[in-house]
């Protein structure tokens, strides 16, 4: 509970001044460039809380979003920087593009978790290729999962290109009705838009991510292995199991990320010229949500409004996306120099304090 | 000292933005608003992640719209996909907010338009280079393979070396039609020719365009000729450095005529007339005669061909002979394939 | 001392930590020309106290006076502006930088737009000489001694124009020659006019060179004292707040039966250099062994060894009869073995988890802590609450991180945690480590205690001191092997010494 206090007291102040700076930053840019920031904000929350459509889309862009923020924020609290959300996040999708496809006859209740869980397994696999490396060989995490990224995306291409093509197009199938996440009762009461169970299992990920690494024997060996391996060593923990099983669930959030995009918004895959971003905006997302589960919801849902809202600030205000995505980096900026935000807001609390001294 | 620093800074932040709110007015005049407030079409238009800058098929449909809106028949709007999940909320935007029309750009778009167009009825869509099966979109394809054929003439007959390149975005049958075209159109005028074909499996990633052009000339080509979107700039790029050193390269632009942007190293262009397309739908919207359904625009109806300006570089009796096979393909006499021949 | 007030005068001053108050009420006076000697264990509140007079902390209550007048020192520049100059136990130093380069950074004196070196290096050359630091200023920092670096940060606090300069536990990183040095400079400084603060816990270096010593315990003062007017039992016994000894008290041993048998066992490093060099030698139950030699000659890679985080070549080692080499570490720690290891903050405690967990950092996956692969967190506070209670570790709460507590503390929980086990083996490498003198005996008596409950207590120490006072039995280990076994009684420091340089006089050799 007091860790839950401290996130909510604390650090909450300095992030929401941190978001407030990112936005008056973006706000001067936009007056620079000619935009009216005022209409601009305006459009941005219209868009994301005008209509039920459009909350519902942002719903949809947060849940993948808390996913991969998850992800960073589980190897980082085991000590591991996993910068390869991105590819983990593919092979996700592509699992889950296989199972929704190749596999037929199966009920519903059945086809669609077998997707999801294969997805996030594969995904699992994916990162611990990387922990395996780092266990057994010392090889530096950052570096093969970086790297992972890019076999990630080409190994998509082809398995979708040799199996999954549908003729004459540069993309799958689709996947089979049973295998679809998406919950059409909710969808229509949000006028078509994409609700999908993800939506929920993201929240589920973030609790399991609290019981897992502070109630479990598990989670207390991560968190062991991660703030000091020297110690969990001695203590009697196989740091490199740990590295390895971190590494797995931190990429299983990351598959289970892109799987409930196949499964839940696309119901395909298409070749992908680039990876598609959402796992680097898990970074981001562990970033301001400080590597905290509960955090994350908070900053996944965040980004995900700026995102989703974005389109709203061009379609209202004209704003072009590259700006948008100048707006989206300063508030991070913002909350990753907490320093800043902290020394502007010192004179304010310290002031209090010297009152009574003198 | 450092206190009133902080303060000051602050007040300056907070004091731009009631600046910005004071300024709402002004810049809340945009270019769309000409003359007068008398009712006018709202015509939305959505682009792939290439954008309306893109030099090729987006820019080209936006050119349409803002033609149309020089007219002061319509008020176009347009909105950039960042990602393949937002061509869905992008469309709805525009048919949520009733807009009378609504494009999708690029063959990406498709199964957003068809699920937009099922789940809105009484919209109306149109999408260019995909064909959507409902009721209420218009779709219109064009005939890539007889353009790309006389190109491939103009191409088969001013090459030097006899070795001609083509570039292709990603592998999908747009631009298999391209490159189909392309090849018979060489071969029909120089059976010596050899063409070579790369797909560079992205539309917007100028580092590849440019590495293969790169590979081609290298190998001797003196022709290459891109289907890539924004890839293809890269090609250009790798032209233009080449002729800057004294070479003599070529490049076939595609989609608008490319020798406006690259005067250089321009042979000629297979140009698409989306912006005609869009106007001429649009148009039909205007005037209330819309309708469903899908529409090649080949040869014949002026949908595909080579630009005036081809006469720079290309001389007169190649340009002649490609007036000759046009009049062959639009009389039927030539059938132009579709898909490579093995 | 004279009637004129004094330089700095601290009165009431209060600082609170959540659920800790770190310095209560604490008034201290220091005199122009003096030494005054700030004393206290670990933990007591010297460092706090200090940071506050240093601007890096501001105290609830209380006030500053320089010469008398009340000042505000909120930022370490001002306190500097003030001339109080600060030299920390950690240096603040650009390795490679020279020592002028280092001495002038911030407040580089400027001619136009150039720095102006040479009158920088004029200057502390000056400042040098007056003072007999002896230092070259244009020699890098990664190029000169220990000892050296730190007479560089005392120029930076002259350089500065600082008149009161704090020691904060300034002989911790010296070795004895340089500490006799520092002692002359400190005097040197005092003669020069300059007044002096030393935090310390050492009570031989108090009564060498301090004129007044203010002792603090647990954030209160407890008393100032003329330091020629005491004496060092005094002194400790205030600091600690009972009667300390510094003998270890203890009846002859009773060895058992044999607990720990390590024979010829061999190792190498990464580069292939043989660490261990066929060692052996037999510990039994009921006996302190202390391993003495200086540092490096294999000490940790024999701990390694012993505890499973380091693969031998060859050889044995049994503990109760069963063969234990190259088990994994819980492996051997669930045959038996304890162990207090060398560095608490790498190998003993994880910072970051709360001194709850880290009460059962070793055995959290055992019933009753692990239930059903969830952590029973009743069964851990309640653990963690009757070892705190029982070694007497002060900690504001169950749930403070492990970081913020003192050394002293720290290892005292570890020791809690390992006794606790019940082992048969109790490994303990550098038990005493910068820690003060209460803290010292308490781990000392751990120790003896355990022996009198017929355990095997194996003590590894680089302080002849410690290894003389506490063993039963001396082994000296040189270059990987043992070269000599000896017993307190009969030995002095001297044989020992050459022992551990390499000559095998004395006791019987195990070649």
């Amino acid at each position: 509970m007091s860790k839950l206090s401290k996130i909510f007291t604390g650090n909450i102040v300095v992030s929401l001044v941190a978001i407030l700076f990112g936005l008056i930053v973006g706000a001067i840019i936009m007056l620079i460039g000619g935009y009216d920031p005022i209409l601009a904000y305006q459009s941005l929350f219209e868009q994301v809380f005008g209509n039920k459509y459009d909350f519902g889309e942002t719903l949809r862009e947060i849940s993948p979003l808390v996913l991969t923020g998850l992800a960073v924020a589980f190897a980082f609290r085991a000590g591991l920087f996993n910068i390869g959300g991105e590819g983990q996040f593919i092979i996700g999708m592509t699992a889950a593009t296989f199972i929704g496809i190749k596999v037929t006859g199966l009920p519903a209740y059945i086809h669609a978790p077998l997707a999801l869980i294969v997805g996030a397994v594969c995904g699992g696999i994916w990162a611990g290729i990387a922990g395996y490396l780092k266990a057994a060989r010392g090889v530096n995490e950052v570096i093969t999962t970086i790297m992972l990224n890019w076999t990630a995306l080409y190994l998509g291409n082809y398995i979708v290109t040799n199996f999954l093509m549908k003729s004459g197009m540069d993309k799958s199938f689709d996947i089979q009705d049973s295998a679809s996440i998406s919950i059409q009762s909710l969808s229509s009461f949000f006028n078509d838009a994409r609700i999908h169970w993800g939506m929920f299992l993201s929240i589920l990920a973030a609790i399991f991510f609290y019981y897992f690494l502070w109630k479990s024997k598990q989670g207390f060996e991560l968190r062991a292995v991660g703030h000091n391996h020297n110690a969990a060593e001695y203590a009697g923990m196989n740091v490199g199991r740990n590295v390895v099983k971190a590494m797995f669930i931190s990429g299983a959030f990351a598959g289970l990320a892109g799987a409930i995009q196949i499964l839940g918004v696309f119901h395909y895959q298409t070749i992908m010229s680039g990876t598609p971003g959402t796992g680097f905006d898990g970074i981001a997302v562990a970033l301001i949500g400080m590597n905290h589960p509960f955090g994350i919801l908070l900053g996944g849902s965040l980004f995900g409004i700026l995102t989703y809202g974005s389109a709203g600030m061009s379609f209202g205000a004209d704003v072009p996306p590259e700006l948008i995505r100048i707006v989206i980096g300063s508030i991070i900026f913002f909350i990753a120099a907490q320093g800043i935000v902290r020394w502007v807001l010192k004179p304010f609390y310290s002031k209090r304090k010297k009152e009574k001294v003198l | 000292m450092r206190k009133t620093l902080k303060l000051s800074m602050v007040m300056m932040l907070s004091l731009s933005v009631l600046l910005a709110g004071c300024g709402k007015k002004d810049d809340n005049a945009g270019s769309t608003t000409g003359a007068g407030s008398d009712k006018k079409v709202e015509i939305g238009m959505v682009t792939d992640v290439g954008g309306v800058n893109d030099k090729s098929f987006n820019q080209s449909a936006w050119e349409g719209l803002q033609a149309l809106e020089k007219d002061g028949k319509i008020k176009p709007s347009y909105l950039q996909s960042t990602k393949a999940d937002e061509y869905i909320t992008n469309l709805n935007k525009y048919v949520k907010g009733k807009y009378a029309l609504t494009w999708g750009i690029g063959m990406s778009l498709g199964d957003a338009i068809k699920t937009v167009a099922k789940q809105n009825p009484d919209s109306k869509l149109a999408i260019i280079d995909a064909v959507v099966d409902e009721p209420n979109v218009k779709s219109v394809t064009f005939a890539e393979n007889e353009g790309s054929f006389l190109v491939g003439v103009v191409a088969g007959k001013m090459t030097k070396t006899n070795k001609i390149g083509f570039v292709g975005g990603t592998k999908i049958p747009v631009i298999e039609k391209f490159a189909a075209g392309f090849k018979a159109g060489v071969l029909a005028v120089n059976p010596q020719a050899k063409v070579y074909i790369e797909y560079t499996g992205a539309f917007d990633k100028p580092d590849l365009g440019k590495t293969s052009a790169a590979t081609f000339y290298n190998d001797g080509a003196d022709i290459v000729f891109q289907a890539a979107g924004g890839t293809g700039t890269g090609v250009f790029n790798e032209a233009t450095e080449r002729v800057k050193k004294g070479e003599k390269v070529w490049v076939i632009g595609v989609d608008k005529d490319q020798s406006i942007e690259y005067p250089d190293v321009t042979l000629t262009s297979m140009v698409k007339r989306v912006d005609e397309a869009v106007k001429r739908v649009s148009q039909e919207v205007v005037d209330g005669t819309f309708k469903g359904g899908a529409e090649e625009l080949t040869l014949k109806d002026n949908g595909v061909g080579i630009p005036d300006t081809s006469s720079k570089n290309v001389p007169a009796d190649v340009l002649k002979l490609v007036e000759d096979y046009k009049a062959k393909i639009v009389s039927g006499e030539i059938k132009v394939p579709v898909t490579e021949e093995k | 001392m004279s009637a004129a007030s004094p330089v700095l005068e601290l009165k009431g001053i209060t600082k609170r930590f959540p659920g800790i108050v770190a310095n209560d009420s604490i008034s201290l006076k220091l005199n122009k020309g003096e030494i005054h000697a700030l004393l206290g264990e670990n933990g007591a509140g010297k460092s706090t106290l200090m940071n506050v007079v240093f601007g890096l902390y501001q105290p609830e209550e209380g006030t500053i006076e320089m010469n008398g007048q009340p000042v505000l020192i909120d930022n370490p520049n001002k306190a500097i502006d003030l001339g109080i100059g600060m030299v920390h136990q950690h240096f603040k130093l650009v390795e490679p930088f020279t020592v002028t380069e280092n001495i002038i950074l911030g407040m580089e004196p400027k001619k136009g737009i150039n720095l102006d070196y040479k009158s920088a290096t004029a200057k502390i050359k000056a400042l040098s000489e007056q003072y007999g630091l002896k230092v070259n200023p244009n020699a890098k920092i990664h190029d000169i001694s220990v000892g050296m670096q730190q007479r560089v940060e005392i120029l930076k606090t002259l350089y500065r124009g600082a008149d009161v300069l704090i020691f904060d536990e300034p002989t911790a990183v010296l070795t004895p020659q340089e500490i006799t040095e520092l002692m002359e400079i400190m005097r040197r400084l005092v003669a020069e006019g300059k007044s002096i603060i030393l935090i310390t816990h050492k009570l031989k270096e108090i009564m060498q060179i301090s004129d007044t010593v203010t002792i603090i315990r647990r954030g209160k003062v407890i008393d100032s004292v003329i330091t020629k007017e005491s004496s060092p039992q005094e002194l400790a016994e205030k600091m600690v707040g009972r009667a300390v000894s510094f003998k270890v008290d203890k009846i002859p041993a009773t060895p058992g039966s044999t607990v720990l048998k390590v024979d010829k066992i061999s190792s190498k490093s990464k580069d292939g250099i043989a660490v261990l060099d066929e060692l052996s030698f037999t510990l039994r139950a009921g006996e302190i062994l202390g391993v003495a030699g200086v540092d490096g000659n294999g000490q940790s890679e024999l701990i390694e060894a012993l505890t499973g985080l380091r693969k031998i070549d060859s050889g044995s080692i049994e503990l109760l009869g069963e063969q234990v080499a190259n088990l994994s570490p819980r492996q051997i720690s669930e045959h038996g073995v304890s162990h207090i290891p060398e560095d608490r903050h790498k190998h003993g405690l994880v910072l970051d988890f709360s001194m709850k967990e880290n009460m059962v950092l070793e055995t959290y996956y055992k019933k009753p802590y692990n239930k059903r692969g969830f952590l029973n967190y009743d069964a851990i506070t309640k653990q963690a609450k009757r070892l705190i209670e029982l070694f007497d570790v002060r900690t504001p709460s169950l749930d403070t991180l492990a970081r913020s507590l003192s050394g002293g503390n720290q290892q005292k929980a570890i020791i809690a945690r390992e006794i606790d086990k019940n082992p048969d083996l109790l490994i303990a490498a550098q038990p005493t480590r910068g820690l003060d003198v209460g803290a010292i005996e308490f781990v000392q008596k751990q120790l003896v205690a355990q022996r009198d409950q017929n355990k095997a207590v194996l003590l590894i120490s680089f302080e002849l001191d410690e290894i003389m006072n506490v063993s039963d039995r001396i082994i000296v280990i040189y270059e990987g092997r043992i070269v000599g076994e000896v017993y307190p009684e009969k030995t002095n420091d001297q044989e020992l010494g050459l022992m551990m340089a390499g000559s095998t006089v004395g006791g019987k050799s195990h070649e």
